[in-house]
Parts: structure tokens; sequence; C-alpha cells
């Protein structure tokens, strides 16, 4: 190696591959990945959540887990997200095209996108 | 996409019990479920809960199994990883949490009060992947040195960190360094120690087998600062992961020109390799070591001339063990004052010890000096199994001594241990309850230095020797009046003469259990009594006459023909003829005999 540069260029590209293991980090998409939301479409939308969060450099502030059955099996796939200090936001009725929008407005300029939440499901 | 990471331990202990067949029924349980390019499997160091392992870690959750099987793996694919169900029964149950046990090792009460600093990425990345080293900054302390600091800042900010020595002997790093840098020398050497020998330590292999490139990083920063462009690893070859691991780093910094010629275009040449040890405990001693690596048999030299001026082939010097280089990257980065608000006036930073013993949470935990005994035991280490009281810790291994209970509240650090007759050694701590024999650990310690001296000089060949002898008199029922005294001026003699470290500190063990225990070594010698009933042959087995129903089981399994009695009344054990088999209390139907 000749220079830090290449190093600091291992590290940048490296960082968010790691990241992953410091643990939960501020806000927490969690997708709802019981049977009811896997037949739904649950697992393409918790794909798309990853590689836009990823894509979108938030890996290091924004962590995306599953959970069990909500209970509105109904509205599935269903997608909360927790940020410290505000409401929870629940979408429903994911698509990974959505998931694009949500990660672009809300994750990344936090602007909820109001017309996939449930309220307006309902 | 990845969307989590499975860490699985894969240090010596987890291996042991099966890590490696849980990678591969990961490995095909994943494919079977298609999700194999969203989940990584990440084979890192040792967490430290040896005792629970296989141990598993799912991020981004941070959920920690333990005890994990292959046939778990199905469950925890299909409910974990697909589902977001955490599988609650391999959850570590954390004794001290009681019903509301922890799913993150974070909160458990094992690692909560343990400050990882030389342990920082053991158990986090993966040690043959080194890109995942220099994303946690690895190789940053290196070149920070390299392009922005001066020989004489390195070894300024080393004394301000006040860092002194892990091995055992708490010496000051920046001294040593200082000592080899005022050295001119066509040439010098920089030397890892990681002959770990003490029986029961093992956070060097822990190092060497989570965070190699750390001690790669830590020598280049030493060879830079002393003018040594050439460093040797001396480790044990009953190591091999840990040598195939550091053996993986050392060829991967390599090609990235990380050691080599003019490293960072600064002109700086560095490299190292590897020499195995074969095992002897006197290697561990720094003299004994060079000279095992100049190709001779493992003896000791008269100090002075000390290593770091006339060391290696007779050139300067530097020679540290594997645990303090860990902390020296973190320390350049970080800088001096954040490693010294760690630990105590004397004893800067953290500490890795090993528990063992009668303890629930034996593996490995890093914690700032000057934390209490107590806490280590109570807090980190969950206490002692099945409600038995503690009776002593005993640190340093076979150049230590034990702490008893009366003093659990010293602080751990250097000169506390030292000033109560122990020392901090590399790091073992051993948990003794009710059970244990203080004359029969003693004795223990001693037959492992008898057999490890390596015989260069007569007082620790020969006199560890006598005072063996004298410890397996007392422990047969043959000790005598005077014996205790023959053995206090054996251990002074012994430990103002011998050559080198093993013998001067050979006797500590028995000192110290003399000085705590002293009723003990009574009792065998006056009363022929074991008090914890651990010596076999001053046990005495006697049938409870309320009990026994007279059926002559034991008499007939007896093979020495010493139970003797009617049937239908009480038999008895005639003691001058029993040998102490316990053959009798096992084939009692009515639980009639009992050891005394």
């Amino acid at each position: 190696m000749k220079s830090l540069a290449e190093l600091a260029a291992i590290r940048e590209r490296m960082k968010d591959k790691v990241v992953l293991r410091e643990g939960v980090a501020g806000t927490r998409v969690v997708v709802g990945m019981a049977t009811c939301g896997i037949s739904a479409g649950a697992r393409p939308v918790l794909n798309t959540f990853v590689e836009e969060v990823n894509n979108e450099g938030l890996a290091d502030t924004v962590t995306v887990t599953q959970t069990g059955c909500i209970g509105i099996c109904q509205y599935e796939p269903v997608v909360e997200i927790f940020e410290a200090g505000k409401d929870k936001v629940t979408y429903v009725k994911m698509t990974p095209d959505k998931v694009k929008r949500v990660v672009a407005e809300h994750l990344k300029k936090g602007n909820i996108v109001s017309e996939y939440t449930i309220g307006n499901a309902q | 996409m990845i969307r989590s990471h499975v860490l699985i331990c894969g240090g010596t202990g987890c291996n042991s019990s099966g890590s490696a067949h849980l990678e591969t029924a990961l490995e095909k349980e994943l494919a079977a479920k298609g999700i194999q390019d969203e989940i990584k499997i990440v084979k890192t160091g040792c967490f430290g809960l040896c005792a629970l392992g296989p141990v598993m870690i799912v991020y981004p959750e941070g959920t920690f199994y333990s005890r994990v099987q292959v046939n778990d793996i199905p469950e925890i694919v299909e409910e974990h990883l697909l589902k977001g169900r955490i599988v609650d029964r391999l959850v570590y149950n954390d004794a001290a949490e009681g019903e509301t046990h922890a799913t993150s090792l974070n909160d458990t009460a094992f690692y909560k009060k343990q400050k990882r600093v030389a342990l920082r990425n053991c158990g986090v990345i993966n040690p043959e992947i080194i890109d995942e080293y220099i994303a946690v900054d690895g190789y940053q302390a290196l070149g920070k040195c390299l392009t922005e600091l001066s020989r004489e800042d390195v070894i300024n900010i080393l004394k301000e960190s006040g860092l002194r020595g892990r091995g055992g002997g708490g010496f000051p790093t920046a001294m040593k360094w200082q000592f080899a840098y005022n050295q001119t020398a066509d040439q010098k050497y920089v030397v890892c120690n990681a002959d770990e020998g003490d029986p029961g330590a093992f956070m060097d292999r822990s190092i060497l087998e989570g965070d190699p490139h750390a001690l790669i990083e830590a020598m280049a920063i030493a060879g830079y600062v002393i003018g040594a462009n050439q460093g040797y690893v001396y480790v044990r070859a009953e190591y091999p992961i840990a040598v195939k691991r550091l053996q993986i780093a050392i060829n991967q910094a390599r090609d990235y020109g990380l050691l080599g010629k003019d490293i960072f275009g600064t002109g700086f040449d560095f490299d190292m390799d590897i020499r195995l040890g074969a095992g002897a405990f006197v290697c561990g001693e720094e003299t004994a070591l060079l000279t095992s690596i100049e190709g001779h048999r493992g003896e000791p030299r008269v100090r002075p001339p000390f290593p770091a001026v006339k060391g290696l082939f007779d050139k300067p010097t530097i020679i540290n063990n594997v645990e303090t280089y860990a902390n020296i990257p973190q320390i350049i980065l970080k800088g001096a004052d954040w490693f010294a608000s760690m630990g105590t006036e004397k004893s800067k930073g953290t500490k890795v010890f090993a528990l063992g013993g009668k303890i629930e949470n034996t593996g490995l935990v890093e914690i700032p000096m000057g934390t209490t005994l107590r806490e280590i035991v109570y807090e980190i280490g969950g206490g002692i199994p099945n409600g038995k009281k503690f009776k002593a810790a005993q640190t340093g291994g076979p150049s230590g001594g034990c702490i008893p209970a009366s003093l659990i509240d010293t602080p751990v650090d250097y000169d506390s241990l030292i000033a109560i007759g122990s020392m901090m050694g590399s790091g073992g701590l051993i948990v003794m309850d009710e059970d244990n024999c203080m004359v029969d650990i003693a004795k223990f310690f001693l037959e492992f230095t008898v057999d490890e001296s390596c015989g260069k000089c007569t007082p620790c060949r020969v006199g560890t020797r006598r005072m063996l002898e004298i410890l397996e008199k007392i422990t047969d029922g043959r000790g005598e009046d005077g014996d205790i005294e023959k053995l206090e001026e054996l251990a002074l003699t012994i430990k103002a003469t011998s050559l080198c470290g093993l013998g001067q500190t050979a006797p500590n063990p028995v000192l110290s259990t003399l000085r705590y225990f002293r009723d003990e070594y009574e009792a065998h010698i006056y009363e022929k009594r074991c008090p914890a009933g651990q010596c076999k042959k001053l046990a005495r087995y006697i049938i409870d006459a309320d009990k026994c129903k007279g059926c002559s089981l034991c008499a007939k399994k007896c093979p020495v023909g010493a139970i003797t009695g009617e049937i239908k009344s009480p038999f008895t054990i005639d003691q001058d003829k029993c040998i102490k088999c316990g053959a009798c209390i096992e084939s009692c139907k009515f639980n009639a005999i009992y050891k005394k």
C-alpha cells in the first residue's frame, strides 16, 4: 500500500458492510414477515428496503429488520417505522415501488408518505 | 443485498464444541430457503462465553444464541431469519437477569461491566478478511504513526497512556521501547511473546484467532519506533487455529503492502514471521524465548544485559505480549488520555481475564483495571455453581498466588495484587469453592513447575522438586512437624537465587496458600485430615450404622477385603486396610457410606 488514501478507500467501501453488526441503529424499519406477510409479498419489500437503505447511504442510521404477524393480515405487507422521539408510522399494502418512495421521502427527508399509511387505507 | 449477518464463533472453544458444523448446516439451510444472498455468515473470533458454546449472534437485532446444535439450525432459519421471530429457547439465559433475560449479548450482566479494548474486534469481524479489519479503523494507527508522528511522539503517547506489559510483569511498555530506541545498531528486532503457557489462560490465543491484524499493526508500529524492520511472533504449536489465522493475516498484509517495503510510501520497511514453540513453559520467559527463536534449546540467559540492549541474535530487541500489542493501535488512534481514563492510578486501561474453575460463566472477560474480584466473580462471572461458597481465586497461574474470600473486595490491578501476595500474571483467574483443598492446589501448580523447569539452574531444578516432595508427603498423610518451616525456607531460597522468572516465582502458590490457609496445612500435618475432603489418602470412608442394612454388597465390592460384618447387622470398614478407592460408596444402595 503506497498511500493512506488507498487505505481510506478500502475503509469507505467496507464500512457499510460491517455497520450492521453495531447493533440496532436510530431508526428501525420493521417488516411483518409472518406467513400472511410473506404470501402477500413481504420478502421483496424487505429486500428492497435493505437495498435502498444501502444505496442511499443510510445503513449506519437505519436498521431494517423483520417481525412476526402484527394482526392486520388484510393490509399486508405491513411495514412499521420507529424513530426515537416520534410516533411510529405504519405503512400498509407495501410494494417494492412504494418502498423506494418511502426511503426517498420518509427516511431521507423526514416526510411521511401519508397516502401509504394505515390511516389512509382505512 | 445483505440484510442480516449471522456471526458464528470460530474460536478454539466453540470449534471444539462443533461450531464448524453449524456453518455448513446454516449454509445448506439458507440455500434451501433461497435466502443465501440475503444473509451473510461471518466466522469470527471468540465472544468470551466459551462455556456456552457454540455461540451465534444474529444482527441487526444482536440476538445472542448459545449452545446451538446442528438440528437447531432449521428453526433459526425458518423462524428468525425468514420470519423475524426470535427463537426464545436458544437465547442465552442470563442467570443474573432472572426471568427477563436479555436477547442481546451487550445487555447481559456478563458483558455490561466489560470494556473491550484488546478484544474489541474479537467476535465482531471475520479475522480472515483484512478488509473487515480495515473497515473498523484497522491500520489507521500505523498510517498515523508513519505519516504524522515522530518516533519520539509515539513513545510519549505510550508513556502518557500508562500502558504496562500484559504478560505478567507489568513493566511500562514505553520504557521498554525507549531503551531499544536509544540503542544504535545495524539491526534491531520486534518480538511478540505468544507462548501463552499459564494453565487456564487463553486471551492471547483468542486475540490471535479473532483479531490477528491488530497484532501485526502494533508490531509494525513498534518496528517504526525502535528502528527495526523484522518482527517475529513466537507462538505455541498447540494453537493451530491461531497460527493458521495469523499466517493468513500476515499474507494478506503483505499483499496489501502493509508489510514489506516502503509502507505507505514513507520508505519504512517492515516484515514479520512466525516461529513455532514446542510448548515448553520456560519459553514464555523472554530470554528463553529469544534463545529458542535463535534455534537453540529454550533456556534462559542471565539478565542484564536486557533484551532491549542485547536480545535476539545479540541485537537490541523489544519483546511484548500479544495483549499488550493489541492495545497499542487503539491508544494511538484514541489518544493517551482516553486510555489513561480507564483503570487505576498506576494500572491504566483494561485487562483480559480467563475465568475458570468453579464459576458459572467460564470464558474470557475484559474489564477496567481496578474492578474488584467480587464484581468479577459474582456479577460478570455469575457466581459459584451449585450454591457453594467462594473460597479463593488463584491469579497468575503457577507464578501467582491466591486471593482468599476475606480479600474479595480487593481491586484487581498490578500493585494491589502484589501487595496481597499474588500477581496479575497473564490473566488466568481460577475460582475455587469450599470443596477445593488449598494444599492440593499448591501441589498441582508445583507439579507443573517441576515438570516445566528447564534444569539450567539448581535452585529451580532441585529446589522445586524438594518442595513438591514435602507437599506430597503432607497430602499423603505423612506430614510431620517442621514441614511447613522447611517449605518456607526452601521457597525463599528458590525465589532469591533462581536464574529466571520461572524459578523466582515458582514458590508463590505455596507461599500464598501458606499465608492465607496455614490452618489447612496444619490440619493435614497434625490431624491427618483434609478439611475440603479432596486429599484421597486422608479421606476416611465410614459406614453409618443406622442406615446400614447389612446386605454385604459393599464387602463383596471391596477389592482389599477391608469391610466385614454379620449379614443383617451394620458392617464396618477397617481403616488400616482401606485403600480409599470409593467402590463401597458406589455400591451401597442405602446411602449408608460417607466420606469424611
